[in-house]
This record gives structure tokens, sequence and C-alpha cells, in this order.
């Protein structure tokens, strides 16, 4: 290596020095606390040198690396790991991932803390895969979606504590009912494209919230909504002593009791309806107007000029899109048992959108991969407790500097070979 | 069968077009020359539908479309090749000629359709896995083109298909909008800067400057017209 590239790493390590000062020096370096009366500010900056020295060294490390243009190996290598999955390969991974799953809560370590963790990562896979619809398939940022998510919540829970009906008639209604709402975001934002839209969607999705936490008289504002109704299997409740005339689950099936079959029954759910979700995406993407979907993600003009209906075909992403929120939703509102506009902040749609672009815009495989990578590593980090947004964070950076594209940037094609036999 | 009389567009305050008169007949190629901001896109635009006129009338076999909605223009039988090509770079070859069924995607004899376009074009047929985006210029019109005549198009709308073309695939590519012509009984309204070329495709032909017409006549005339020579054909196009 040259002198001259040492020298100018090692200036452009000096100013990554100075951000870092710039950042942790109040951040890290000036400290409140109080003693007695009002606060004090005690200097700390001890640790402030420490991490910029950190910051600087680490720059440094980079630059030398980037200058003798070898790749960091290790990271290269597990991303080539990740590449190796695509295409042929995709359909082994969903096999196997989708046994993986039916299995899982009958695994040997398989406990309730890990139970809970599954259902809040499918969760999560089904919200990402119906996002996937507006945001990877029709190419519409749409940073509100968990308000489709609450619309679905709140529907269910209104409407099984308001009539008593079961969750199989309120699921769809409150399906129907998100849907509806992804068509009033719909029409006034058709003109919209990229960054407008992103914003209007921000202030959809904040709109429904301050919604929720104001319109006292029927959501109950920021108390939420208590004591909706668990799901049954079929008529079956989980309860140890059922009411007067009705049999319950463990009963029917002679089991002990146990508050296991009620997450485990949780947890298939919430997997039939991610599934349901993704069968749906992928059959669609092979209909005009899936394919629509994503001509329209390329090209808007081009779509006019050969006669693609652009109003229907955004209506129809965003309803779709929507709709399968508001499924996810009214499972979340079973789960809980309780909801409250609390669940339903930016955050929210933040992780969403993070999984969905991080797993490789219109890519099933990828969300499933970006919600384990993400909403693990969050959970690994609990204990943690205030680090585990670091983690959040560092997991995004590293997706963002190794896959700028996502984790599966591959798009498969629709229509394979066929007609071969001219 | 396609009149246009008294056409008016505005981007915003700008007037783009400034009463254009002209019409096309059943089974003729017809071209438009002029030069870059006389207005040729923004007439296929309107004619499209993509662009609204805000004034004059635009008849189609005897009806008004001047405010009808894109998708319906192109139901009636017109399809637009717009300008750049505009191919829907992620989706595949046959993906994208598929999408040019979108607005009569009714059934299953578009296989027949996309069977006609690879035998107008057969290198489409061999790369019809290959992404759009990864074809080159001179195939990337063909998939245009192939993909708006997938719509069964009466009349079929060219914006300069000679854009950023090699010349020996400008003239392959003006061979087919021939045979398109002849074989499958498809007007063509052909918009080009290549003026020479334009010229001699055409059954007739219109000049457009400043978003007016100011020549009109046949292609054979035009192309020896004085004014014709001396502005688009010795300083432009030199081949």
């Amino acid at each position: 290596m040259e002198k001259k590239d040492i020298i100018q790493s090692f200036k452009d390590s000096l100013f990554t020095g100075l951000i870092a000062l710039a950042l942790f020096g109040p951040i890290v370096g000036l400290r409140t606390a109080s003693k007695g009366e009002g606060l004090f500010i005690t200097p700390q900056w001890g640790i402030v040198f420490l991490l910029v020295g950190l910051c600087v060294l680490g720059r440094f490390l980079i630059n030398l690396n980037s200058a003798r243009k070898t790749e960091i190996t290790f990271f290269s290598n597990f991303t080539s790991k990740f590449s190796a999955i695509t295409e042929d390969k995709a359909k082994h991974f969903a096999i196997t991932a989708i046994l993986f799953a039916v299995v899982f809560p009958f695994l040997p370590f398989t406990d309730r803390y890990f139970m809970d963790v599954a259902i809040m990562i499918l969760t999560y896979i089904m919200l990402g895969w119906g996002l996937n619809i507006v945001v990877g398939l029709a190419g519409l940022l749409d940073l509100g979606y968990v308000a489709f998510y609450a619309v679905g919540a709140y529907s269910y829970a209104l409407i099984a504590t308001t009539f008593g009906w079961s969750f199989w008639i309120c699921l769809p209604l409150a399906g129907v009912f998100a849907g509806f709402f992804g068509i009033l975001l719909g029409f006034p934002v058709l003109r919209l494209r990229g960054d407008y839209l992103a914003i209007v969607t921000l202030g959809f999705g904040e709109i429904i919230r301050i919604i929720l936490i104001n319109w006292y008289e029927v959501t109950n504002g920021p108390d939420g909504i208590t004591g909706i109704p668990r799901p049954s299997f079929f008529g079956l409740p989980f309860k140890r002593s059922p009411d007067e005339g009705e049999t319950s689950f463990h009963l029917f099936f002679n089991l002990e009791y146990s508050t296991m079959h009620r997450i485990i029954f949780l947890y298939y759910l919430i997997l039939v309806l991610a599934l349901i979700t993704n069968y749906f995406t992928l059959k669609i993407r092979k209909l005009p107007v899936g394919r629509a979907w994503e001509a329209l993600r390329e090209d808007e003009i081009a779509c006019k000029s050969l006669g693609v209906n652009p109003t229907n075909t955004k209506l129809t992403a965003f309803a779709i899109g929507a709709m399968f929120g508001g499924f996810a939703g009214s499972f979340f509102a079973t789960r809980q048992a309780f909801i409250s506009p609390e669940s339903f902040t930016f955050i929210e749609s933040a992780i969403i959108v993070a999984i969905v672009v991080l797993g490789g815009m219109g890519s099933q495989t990828g969300v499933v991969l970006a919600s384990i990578f993400l909403i693990g590593i969050t959970e690994m980090f609990r204990d943690l407790e205030q680090y585990r947004m670091i983690a959040f964070g560092g997991a995004m950076v590293l997706i963002m500097v190794f896959k700028p594209k996502g984790i599966l940037a591959n798009r498969k094609p629709t229509i394979l070979m066929h007609g071969d036999k001219k | 069968m396609l009149k246009i009389s008294n056409v008016e567009t505005f981007y915003g305050k700008i007037q783009a077009l400034r009463g254009v008169d002209l019409d096309v007949n059943d089974g003729e190629i017809v071209s438009l020359i002029g030069s870059n901001g006389a207005g040729k896109s923004t007439l296929l635009m309107t004619i499209s539908g993509v662009n609204k006129a805000k004034r004059g009338n635009i008849v189609f076999n005897g009806e008004n479309i001047e405010n009808q909605q894109p998708h319906k223009i192109v139901d009636m039988g017109i399809c637009q090749v717009p300008e750049g090509r505009r191919i829907f770079s992620r989706l595949t070859v046959e993906e994208n000629l598929r999408l040019g069924a979108h607005a009569n995607e009714k059934g299953k004899y578009f296989i027949n359709d996309i069977k006609e376009v690879y035998d107008l074009f057969p290198v489409l047929s061999d790369r019809k896995t290959q992404r759009g985006g990864t074809l080159s210029g001179g195939e990337q019109q063909m998939l245009a083109i192939g993909r708006a005549l997938m719509s069964k198009p009466k009349v079929l709308l060219l914006d300069e298909p000679s854009l950023g073309i090699a010349p020996k695939l400008v003239n392959q590519i003006f061979v087919s909008i021939k045979n398109i012509n002849k074989e499958k009984n498809v007007t063509i309204f052909l918009v080009e800067q290549n003026a020479k070329k334009a010229l001699e495709l055409a059954d007739r032909a219109y000049v457009l400057v400043n978003g007016k017409v100011t020549i009109k006549g046949s292609g054979q005339e035009l192309l020896k017209n004085k004014d014709i020579q001396a502005a688009y054909l010795e300083g432009g196009a030199k081949n």
C-alpha cells in the first residue's frame, strides 16, 4: 500500500472522529444527575474519548481494508450464503421453514417464552407480507400501515365485545373494515408518488391513532378496550372450568388443563393466517392485477399507455394490503385481550417497513428472514433493556451495509418457460 | 379514422400544442416530424389521454375521445409505444408482453398473440425469461412495440422508435413497422426526429413546428420539399 493511501485513510478517520465527538460529546459526555434539589451536569469525558477513539480506529481499519481492495471476508461469506438461498433453493428453504414452523411447538426446548417470541415474529411476518403487496409489489411507500393493523384490532375488539360474535365471524369483518380504510386512504393519494405519498400515509397512520385516543365514547380513549374474548377452538373455549352447559378444549380432548393449549392454538392460528397471506400474494402475482401492480411500480406512464387503469390498480393494492393488516390486527386483539392506542404508534409502521425493505422489496422469503433477524435480535437483547434498540439499529445498519438491496433482492419471475413446443 | 382538430394542450400555463389539425386514415402510415420541443410527444400523449386537451376535438371512428381515460382509449384500439421505450425493467420479457394484453386479457387467446409477437421479433423469443432491463436498446424497442401490439390496436402510435438505437437495428425496426402495417393491418402514426427514415416510410406526413402543423403532404413530396430538406434533412440526419 502506498504512503498516500495511509495518509488519506488517516485523515478520513480523523474526520470520523470529529463527527463522533460532536455526537457523543453532548449525548454521552454530559450526564445529568439529580442531587438534592435540581439537576447537575456531571461530565464523563473519559467514556467519550474511549468511544471516539474506537470510532477513529474502526474507521481507519475499514479504510485500510478497502484500500487493499479486499472484502471483509467474514461478512462476505455470511452474505454470499444468503444470496445462495435465492431462486432454486428458495423452494426447499420455504418447505423446510414451514415444516419447522409446524413442529416448532412440540420441540423439546420450546417453552412459553419461545412460543411468545415465535407468535410475535409470525405476526410481523404476516404484517410484512401484507405490506409487501403495497410497498414491494405496487411500489407505493406506505408509512402508515399500522393504521390498518389498528383498524383491524379495534373492529375486532368492538364487534366482539358489543355483539359477542365469535372470532371466526369477526375476523373477516375486521379485514373488510381495514380494506375499506385502505380505499379511504387510497383515494386522496392516487396522484402522489414517492416522498409525498410517504408523508401522507404517515399522517394517515397518526390520524387513526389520534382518533382512537380522542373518540372516547367508542374507543374508550387511552384506556383501551379490555375483556376482548379469547378465541375458541371451533366453539371449545380454553378454560380451566367451563361455564355451565359448555365443554372446554381440555375436557373435550381429555387432556390435562394447560395454558399452553391456548398459546399453541394462537401460534397455529397466526401461522395459518400468515401462510394464507403468502399463498394469496404468490397467486395474485401471476394474475393480471398482480402483474399490473408490479408494472405500476416500474413505470406509471407506460402502464397508462398500455391500458392499465392506475386508479383501480392502486386502490386494489391498498385495499388488499390493508385487509391483511386488519386480519393481523384482529389476531393481535384476540391474543392480547386488551388493546390501546399505545400499541399502534409510528414505530410499528417503521418496523414493518424496515422488514419489507431490508428483506428485499417484493421478496416473500426476504420478509421472513428480516422478521426473524430484526425481531429475534431485539428479543435476544431483551435482558439488556435499553440496549435493545441499539441492537435493532445495528441489525438494520448491518443489512444496509452488506445487502443494500435487501437480504433477498432477486425478483422471481411469475412465468417460467412455457410453450417451448414450437 | 382518427381525426384531430384544433387541439390545444397545456403544461400548467405553458402551451405545448397550439391548435393541431391532423388526420390519419385507415391502413395508412402517417409520420409526424419536427424538432425537439415542437410538441410531437405531447400530441401522442394527448391522443392517448395521458395529457388532456384543453381545447379541440379528437375523434376516433366517429367517437369523441378527448375526455376519455387512457385505459378506455386503449380498449377502443389506440395504443402507444411511448418515447424511451419504458420497458418494465425488472419484469421478464414475457411478463412485459402479457402486460400489454392487460386491456384484453380475457380468455386464453393471448398465448397466440404472444406467439405472433415472437414471430415478428424472434430475438424476443430467445429472451423471454430474461429481465426487460437486460435487453439492448434495439431489443427493448422491439419489446415495447410487441407489448403494444398485445392490446390488438387498430392504430399504433409510435414515439421515436429510433431513439438511441444502433443504425442497423433502426432499419430492422422500420421494416417491422412496415410489416405490422401491411400484414397485420394496423394503422401507424409515427413520430420521429429521424426525418429521412420517417418520410421514406410514410404514406403521408406532417411537420410540427412550435405546436402547430406547418406543412403536410405525401411522404415523397415532403422529402423533396426544399424547406424540409434545409431544416430537417441536410442539417439533421446526414445519412
